[in-house]
């Protein structure tokens, strides 16, 4: 792993701003600097603070680890960026993160994160024996199997996350897919503890996960969760693993595709939110949209900052339990669903646990339960088939 | 300075006021070459009484205040050379009125270019603003506090003569209306036919009062716009190029640029002809009035036009540019500050070979680039150096650079633009005795605790 490049790298950020926006400039972009406003708090002024700390003309302080940790690793910043090292950026905060981990320098919630995905398999601190509590019946991966449906930590424990695998399950089998999960025995992915910094921890995870993968032949992961999805695809081969990883909207828009699942008529307006992992990561914009649009009677409305300028949940990087960025009308879950509104939806689709559990509640916050459904995508197909039953 | 913290938090709420050492240190700095101060507390208002308040608690404290917008005028304006309160401009967002028929804006004093941008393309795209090449976080009321240019400039002139009227919090606390809507509710003029006393504030650099709402004007949006690039290495026919260009009045934005990297650059000048149109008939009647301009020096040879490619088209084309701002990590140190004099266009020679000639001598990379100012009456002409952040040997170099480059072009009777306060003395020390002293007078009658961006456009 390289995150250590960042010490030699990153004074040169220019602290210009561009990274603050989406491509047309409309709005700030940047979930923490959106939320906080303090120049601080931004793309540039998390590298200038990381480059002075490394100077030491900065010390280092439960705030400036608060500042680092805030960011979701959206990567806006990335795609924004006009220098040559745009690329690089999310990786020079990784590196920071991971030099404040081995420093044992972190704020409270992360150690406590990492403390829950080390002692349980996953960060909400959930006994690893209520893992498959979820599934009712799903049937466990046995060799053979075509896919196995890795559910992840909210997929599992999350009661918004459950819905969505339940739907989904409910998918694969209509269709025919052949599938089983692995119940307890599923460990958490790590993304999350990449993108804050506990490599070893990450390293342990991944070796454990392909360790498993391989004793069971898996061949072919489906994943719920794009960062589950992201980890495994992009970190996993690397360290060994051999298997083909496909996030769940891409086999659900091939199923629809070969009509080995209908969608019937449904009415609905939808807005969609493209999550960061699966969009600005993996570049998979096309198929969530394909599947809505499969929908007879559902009309897809964009909301101004889509596909690579989505503007993020606020839940990257842990805080969709850590909630660094949480609080106030400005939080990005809050201001994302105001800009779902404003579409004239009556739906969010989501296609991330993460987002669903984050809008879910700000959906609350903004007093738009009754008017903006916050749905995860295998939920609205799974509606609109249970519809044509009826 | 915890008693000001807390009066800080009592204005503007918890969440907008800090006096962490994060926000002290990253606000006592710019991307410049300028020493850093660091700032006592950071703060952001919302509101024009909030400005108020706070303006009102730094003189009864004796506190020095800064107003900042993105801190990317790079010359080290924002940096609290004295300590105090920065006020960072940037929530007083709001976008308040546009006036289409009689084409104005009225904007908070935080909101950017890029937002005003977006907003225009959006509701008003008939209508557009003199827009800089600077990034989009840059805020309107700065850039026509320092009198910036933009892509209208060699149409209308400096961005701060478009300004059409202000509100600005003085340095002792009241709310003061400058222009048509200190006696009305339109926002045309910001001075004429009354005394126009805009020029107490614009060219300020935050010294005499923080603008709060600015009433800028806007331009018709031709349907077209176009592009052609004449290159000369020849840099004693540039002036006589621009004199013919501008005489056919046709051109909207005239920049002429020269840099050593890459290297298929080195040795020519490039100017840059923007051609705006709302018809392809208007569009050839232009670009033809254009190169009959210049003929006589594209026979000779002397000059000729470039073929663009797609990516370079469409860099130029974009505004703001962002090649621009990236030029700081050509050579991947981060870093770039120029000194930006406003010079006669029969000075451009001369320093075109300054600004490599001090390239050399200090070994730092250079780019040389001019916009003309309004058909030609005078250009704004960069001298840029990059730098690596890193290397403190090579920051040193950049700056003496650009300090020879300050003191050359004032000794030609240059004009020093958004100076630093070594650039404000070099101005000064050259300034009319009388000059000196009248702006002396109006700074103490109107910030007379001396709080207001303290040790700019201080005599001693
Ligand atoms: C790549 C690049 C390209 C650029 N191109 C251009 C260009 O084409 N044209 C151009 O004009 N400039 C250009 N600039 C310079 C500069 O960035 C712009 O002029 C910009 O508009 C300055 O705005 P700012 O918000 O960054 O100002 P700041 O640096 O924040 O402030 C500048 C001055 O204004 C004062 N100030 C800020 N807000 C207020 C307020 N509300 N009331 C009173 N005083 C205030 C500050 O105290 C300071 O003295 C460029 C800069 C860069 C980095
Ligand atoms: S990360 Fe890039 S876009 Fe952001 S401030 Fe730094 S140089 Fe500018
Ligand atoms: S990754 Fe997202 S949150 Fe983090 S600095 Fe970049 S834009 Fe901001």
């Amino acid at each position: 792993m390289q995150q250590q490049d960042y010490v030699s790298q990153i004074h040169r950020c220019f602290r210009c701003g561009y990274c603050k926006f989406p491509t047309d400039y409309s709005s700030f972009n940047c979930p923490p600097y959106k939320r906080f406003r303090f120049d601080t708090y931004s793309t540039g002024g998390r590298l200038w603070l990381i480059y002075g700390w490394l100077k030491g003309e900065i010390e280092w302080s439960e705030r400036l680890a608060e500042v680092l940790y805030t960011c979701t690793t959206c990567k806006n910043c990335t795609e924004q960026c006009p220098m040559r090292f745009a690329p690089d950026i999310v990786d020079w905060i990784v590196g920071a993160r991971s030099d404040m981990v081995e420093k044992g320098r972190i704020p409270p919630r992360v150690a406590h994160f990492f403390e829950s995905v080390y002692g349980y398999g996953n960060p909400l601190k959930l006994l690893r024996s209520d893992r498959a509590a979820w599934a009712n019946g799903t049937k466990m991966y046995a060799s053979g199997d075509e896919y196995l449906l890795y559910v992840g930590c909210l997929g599992s424990y999350d009661e918004n996350g459950q819905k969505m695998a339940r739907s989904l399950v409910d998918m694969l089998n209509a269709a025919g897919v052949s599938f089983g999960i692995l119940g307890s025995d599923e460990e958490c992915c790590g993304n999350e503890i990449y993108m804050l910094g506990e490599m070893g921890l990450f390293q342990n995870l991944v070796e454990k996960n392909n360790q498993k993968f391989k004793e069971l032949g898996v061949k072919k992961i489906v994943a719920i969760c794009p960062h589950g999805y992201n980890a495994m695809k992009n970190r996993y081969p690397a360290l060994g693993a051999s298997f083909e990883v496909y996030h769940y909207t891409q086999l659900l828009a091939d199923l629809v595709k070969g009509k080995k699942l209908k969608p019937f008529q449904s009415k609905a307006k939808v807005t969609y939110q493209d999550p960061c992992f699966l969009g600005r990561y993996n570049n998979i914009y096309d198929e969530p949209r394909q599947i809505l649009q499969s929908i007879p009677g559902v009309e897809l409305m964009e909301m101004e900052k889509n596909r690579i300028d989505a503007f993020c949940c606020g839940g990257g990087s842990g805080n969709f339990i850590m909630d660094l960025l949480a609080g106030g009308e400005e939080s990005p879950a809050r201001v994302r669903i105001r800009e779902a509104y404003a579409t004239g939806a009556d739906t969010l689709a989501v296609a991330c646990p993460s987002c669903l559990t984050m809008f879910t509640d700000a959906v609350k916050s903004e007093d738009l339960e009754d008017k903006l459904a916050v749905k995860d995508i295998s939920q609205i197909v799974k509606e609109s088939l249970t519809a044509k039953k009826k | 300075m915890s008693d000001v913290y807390e009066a800080l938090v009592k204005i503007v709420g918890k969440d907008y006021a800090s006096n962490h050492h994060e926000e002290r240190y990253f606000y006592g700095r710019d991307p410049g070459l300028m020493t850093p101060h660091e700032a006592d507390c950071v703060v952001m208002p919302k509101t024009t009484e909030e400005v108020q308040e706070i303006v009102k608690l730094a003189n009864k404290e004796k506190v020095p205040i800064v107003p900042k917008g993105a801190g990317l005028a790079l010359t080290g304006l924002v940096i609290p050379l004295k300590g105090g309160i920065v006020i960072d401009m940037k929530r007083m967002d709001r976008i308040l009125e546009v006036n289409e028929g009689a084409r104005y804006v009225v904007v908070e004093g935080g909101v950017t270019h890029g937002a005003l941008r977006d907003y225009l393309n959006k509701h008003h795209p008939n209508l557009r603003n003199s827009l800089p090449e600077s990034p989009p976080i840059t805020t309107i009321a700065a850039n026509v506090v320092i009198h910036g240019q933009g892509r209208l400039t060699n149409q209308y002139g400096f961005n701060s003569d478009m300004v059409n009227g202000l509100e600005v919090v003085l340095p002792t606390g009241e709310v003061c209306k400058i222009g048509s809507c200190s006696v009305g509710p339109y926002w045309f003029s910001k001075g004429p036919p009354l005394p126009d006393l805009s020029g107490l504030f614009l060219g300020w650099l935050g010294t005499t009062g923080i603008l709060t709402k600015v009433g800028l004007k806007l331009y018709p949006k031709k349907k077209i716009k176009d592009l052609e690039v004449l290159v000369t290495d020849k840099e004693d026919l540039i002036p006589d190029i621009i004199f013919k260009i501008t005489h056919t009045e046709m051109v909207e934005d005239l920049a002429i640029w020269a840099q050593e990297r890459p290297l298929m650059f080195r040795g020519n000048y490039h100017i840059n002809i923007f051609l705006t149109a709302d018809s392809e008939d208007e569009l050839e009647m232009k670009r033809k009035m254009v190169y009959d301009s210049v003929q006589e020096y594209v026979d000779s040879k002397d000059a000729g036009f470039m073929t663009i490619n797609l990516d370079m088209r469409r860099d130029f084309m974009d505004n703001p540019q962002k090649s621009m701002t990236a030029f700081a990590d050509v050579r991947r140190g981060g870093g770039f500050e120029y000194a930006g004099p406003i010079i006669p266009m029969e000075l451009y020679p001369e320093c075109a070979r300054k600004v490599a000639e001090l390239a050399i001598k200090h070994r730092v990379v250079y780019g040389g680039s001019g916009r003309v100012i309004h058909g030609g009456h005078c250009m704004m002409f960069s001298f840029a150096y990059t730098f690596n952040r890193a290397d403190l040997d090579e920051m040193g170099r950049a700056r003496k650079a650009l300090h020879e480059a300050a003191e050359f072009v004032a000794d030609k009777g240059g004009v020093l633009w958004k100076p630093n306060i070594d650039e404000q003395k070099i101005m000064m020390e050259r300034m009319d005795p009388n000059t000196l002293k009248l702006m002396t007078d109006i700074k103490k009658l109107l910030d007379p605790n001396g709080i207001m961006n303290p040790g700019n456009w201080e005599a001693k």
